[in-house]
């Protein structure tokens, strides 16, 4: 499997209420609530981490569930959250600019196209 | 869980912790148009700086603040204002913006687009440029605006066409939202002018009452389902007068081009300003805010005895500008009546003390 690498998305607003990450994207005034993994999982969606190490570093070591189950769930997640283009999805490093969002130094980089399933 | 569902749940999470969630931010007050209802002077008294906003923005980001309205006045007034925009997005506020759009070109539509600004509202207040142009005051600027939202349009930027109704353009309204649909843009409809934020209420005059309200309350194309619409107020039960009038002062707050913070941008009671005063101190301490907290509808002394309390409109801001905030708001009583026929206790009471007129200087005096 490749490496997937994971940045949050550019036309969205994002607001950390009691600990859980509220979003609205602006594309189709969506908004969504992430639980506390999501919200970790969010918090390290920089573009240069791999999600495997997110994984490892923010599920399975505070939450200590199996690495194999929660690196599935993980990567469905992910890609849910890029199918309303909440994270941008990459099997390359993904550039960001301070404030988190794509800057386009690294547009060659292909999105993983999204499942469709719904988000759990 | 659906996002009106969603934003129900948060904005009680919000008000259970005393969270502020909406913020509207006029950055100026200096408009190209002159409208005849607008309810502002449109002099530079000292706005904040660009610095001074960036700081507040950075205070209500922190204060847990998601939702962003930047408004004036007309902003692009401001040479600095995508500065401020990026700044609020970097920040991940869900931005509003309101304009007239009459100053958006190309660039600016362009920049809107790029910094992920939700959604623009326009106010058109008719589709003939005669009639617009009238209130306004500014020629051209129905073209301008019109093509403004195109532009907007043309990028994928959602626009809200806001339609204030007045006497008038209160013919217009079905062009307006014919235009609007033509354009791809939602539309609003606000038949309420509000008072001037110095307590005159010349203006309030322009807007529509009596039977064109009715008129207004029983077309299926603006209010949906009519007989539910204008159906008599349920009885009134102890729930409905424990409940906060509004978000006014609870998860809302709106913030002046000179730092005054007041519960809302139609309820100008004064509660602090920023420029001397940290944000979250104002938002947690602020006697007049606390004052505005403490308000359920069972202290309203003449609403709480009203069958329309549960359903009614009534916006604290008006009645403030009648002079009580515990008191009637006159405007809203006439929505109430115009959409059920039934008199507020407000109108009868008014009624009962114009057949007595010499007690109309001591009821006065017990508000």
């Amino acid at each position: 499997m490749s490496v997937i690498y994971i940045a949050r998305g550019t036309k969205l607003a994002g607001r950390k209420l009691k600990g859980q990450m509220v979003i609205m994207t602006a594309r189709d005034s969506v908004l969504s609530c992430l639980n506390e993994l999501g919200t970790a999982i969010w918090d390290a969606a920089d573009g240069l981490t791999p999600l495997e190490e997110i994984v490892e570093r923010k599920v399975c070591a505070e939450y200590h569930v199996d690495r194999t189950v929660a690196l599935k769930d993980a990567e469905e997640f992910v890609q849910d959250l890029a199918s309303d283009g909440i994270l941008i999805v990459s099997d390359q490093p993904i550039a960001t600019s301070a404030h988190g969002n794509k800057t386009g130094l690294n547009q060659s980089a292909q999105s993983i196209e999204a499942r469709p399933e719904e988000r759990p | 869980m659906s996002t009106s569902s969603l934003m129900q749940e948060l904005g009680q999470s919000a008000l259970d912790a005393g969270l502020p969630l909406s913020v509207q931010l006029d950055v100026t007050y200096r408009c190209n148009e002159r409208c005849v209802h607008c309810y502002l002077d449109h002099d530079d008294h000292g706005e904040m700086t660009t610095a001074e906003i960036k700081d507040v923005l950075d205070q209500i980001a922190e204060a847990g603040v998601f939702f962003l309205t930047l408004s004036g006045g007309e902003v692009l007034m401001r040479m600095d204002f995508f500065e401020i925009v990026e700044h609020a997005r970097a920040l991940l506020f869900d931005v509003k913006i309101k304009t007239n759009a009459f100053m958006i070109r190309e660039k600016e539509a362009d920049r809107i687009r790029d910094l992920g600004v939700r959604s623009v509202q326009v106010s058109i207040y008719s589709h003939r440029p005669e009639v617009h142009d009238a209130i306004t005051k500014l020629p051209g600027s129905l073209r301008r605006s019109i093509a403004g939202i195109r532009l907007l349009q043309s990028r994928g930027v959602k626009v809200t066409i806001a339609n204030v109704l007045m006497r008038q353009n209160l013919s217009d309204y079905a062009g307006v939202k014919e235009l609007a649909r033509e354009l791809g843009a939602e539309y609003t409809i606000d038949p309420t002018v509000t008072p001037m934020m110095d307590g005159n209420r010349s203006i309030v005059s322009l807007g529509i009452g009596g039977s064109d309200l009715r008129q207004v309350f029983r077309n299926p194309d603006l209010v949906g389902n009519v007989d539910s619409f204008c159906a008599p107020p349920p009885p009134m039960d102890d729930d409905v007068l424990d409940e906060t009038p509004c978000s006014a002062g609870h998860t809302s707050c709106y913030i002046s081009p000179y730092g005054e913070l007041f519960p809302c941008v139609q309820f100008p009671l004064p509660s602090g300003n920023v420029r001397t005063q940290k944000f979250i101190d104002i938002w947690r301490n602020s006697t007049q805010l606390n004052d505005v907290r403490s308000i359920r509808a069972r202290d309203l002394p003449v609403c709480s005895t009203c069958s329309h309390v549960g359903t009614c409109t009534r916006c604290p801001g008006l009645a403030y500008m009648e002079g009580n905030m515990r008191g009637p708001s006159t405007q809203d009583c006439e929505k109430s009546f115009a959409r059920t026929g039934i008199a507020s206790a407000n109108m009868i009471l008014k009624a009962s003390l114009r057949a007595m007129p010499g007690l109309v200087q001591i009821a006065g005096l017990q508000q």
